[in-house]
């Protein structure tokens, strides 16, 4: 590539080239257009992050525990962290009986904690658009099907372990019977909203993050072409981004951490629906 | 007045919500702190009730959030 040797032209460039609008990342783009009778199933940019992400987690995992060690080495004791934070949480939320979900929780942890965090890798510029760095967790879609799959174990495992009994995951027991029927509305008015609720609260964070990312990306560049003295000041900026990373970097694990503990909460309720 | 302008204000004030998320969260967290000083050894147990608290705390700013993209998106 041959740079303009004018500052202006130089500025002009790259104010073309990288300054674009903050909700580009987030387009999908078919990668192997593929059509299945009247379904749309393109390989896409999406579904390569996701076969990324579950790549990187199977592989670490499997390299990890390949040469299981008593005393563990760097990846085995992070390994061994993982399911022991995992663990602990759904021993604590759901109870003994729980640990038959933790291949659930443990698979949904991980997903959605290397999403996040493969998602603020930078993109290489040099290559195609589609290949771009990619956020799975920043589409409602993927967020929703998750939260609708959470809620669809609680309530098929309800039905099966308690039964006609499932309606008291909607009515605490010891209620005075005239604000019952009151309360069984609120509570399946409240049921249903968690998926919901599950779907948006994951991707509004990773959404907002990244658009702050671009915007303040979208800053320096626009300071760089604004001139000598102002170029100094695009320093601002860049610190801004290095802080907002490493925010989101927070961000996304207390996602995945909260996404995983309502989960367990939920399964908890259905656990114990028939207890009282 | 012209409709992208009402669109952007309307943007603008879907967002405030976002304002009183932030007002909550620093009473959560700062209780819980205030608390976990008092009696430390207690603090561990109620972590989970703190975060629980914060995720539905946040969703109801996220809620005012996702308006706002959707009035800018269309």
């Amino acid at each position: 590539m041959t740079l303009p040797s004018d500052a202006a032209a130089l500025a002009g460039a790259l104010l073309q080239r990288f300054v674009a609008d903050p909700m580009e990342q987030f387009v999908i783009q078919p990668l192997i257009p593929l059509s299945l009778g009247p379904f749309d199933v393109s390989l896409t940019n999406s579904t390569l992050w996701m076969l990324i992400t579950v790549a990187v987690g199977y592989s670490f995992f499997f390299a990890a525990t390949r040469a299981n060690a008593l005393i563990p080495g760097r990846m085995q004791s992070v390994a061994e962290l993982a399911y022991e934070f995992v663990a602990e949480m759904v021993r604590d939320s759901v109870g003994p009986n729980g640990m038959k979900f933790f291949p659930y929780v443990f698979t949904l942890f991980i997903f959605i904690l290397l999403s996040n965090w493969l998602g603020l890798l930078p993109s290489l510029t040099f290559l195609p658009h589609e290949l771009h760095t990619f956020t799975t967790t920043s589409h409602i879609a993927v967020t929703l099907a998750l939260g609708l799959l959470t809620i669809s174990i609680v309530l098929g495992y309800s039905l099966v372990k308690n039964g006609a009994k499932t309606y008291k995951m909607f009515l605490p027991s010891g209620l005075p019977v005239a604000i019952a029927p009151l309360l069984l509305v609120i509570e399946i008015i409240s049921f249903i909203s968690r998926p919901i609720s599950l779907g948006i609260r994951l991707f509004a964070n990773m959404t907002a993050g990244h658009v702050i990312l671009k915007v303040f990306a979208g800053f320096i560049v626009t300071l760089l072409g604004a001139g000598a003295t102002l170029k100094a000041v695009s320093i601002i900026p860049f610190l801004g981004i290095l802080a907002v990373t490493l925010l989101e970097i927070l961000v996304g694990f207390l996602q995945a951490y909260i996404f995983a503990i309502l989960t367990c909460i939920y399964l908890g309720d259905a656990e114990h629906a028939a207890d009282h | 007045m012209e409709a992208d302008a009402a669109k952007l204000i309307g943007a603008g004030i879907a967002s405030l919500p976002l304002a009183g998320a932030g007002i909550g969260l620093g009473i959560i967290f700062g209780n819980f702190l205030a608390g976990a000083f008092r009696n430390p050894s207690a603090a561990a147990a109620n972590r989970t009730t703190m975060f629980i608290a914060f995720a539905l705390t946040e969703f109801t700013g996220l809620l005012g959030f996702v308006i706002a993209l959707i009035i800018l998106g269309n």
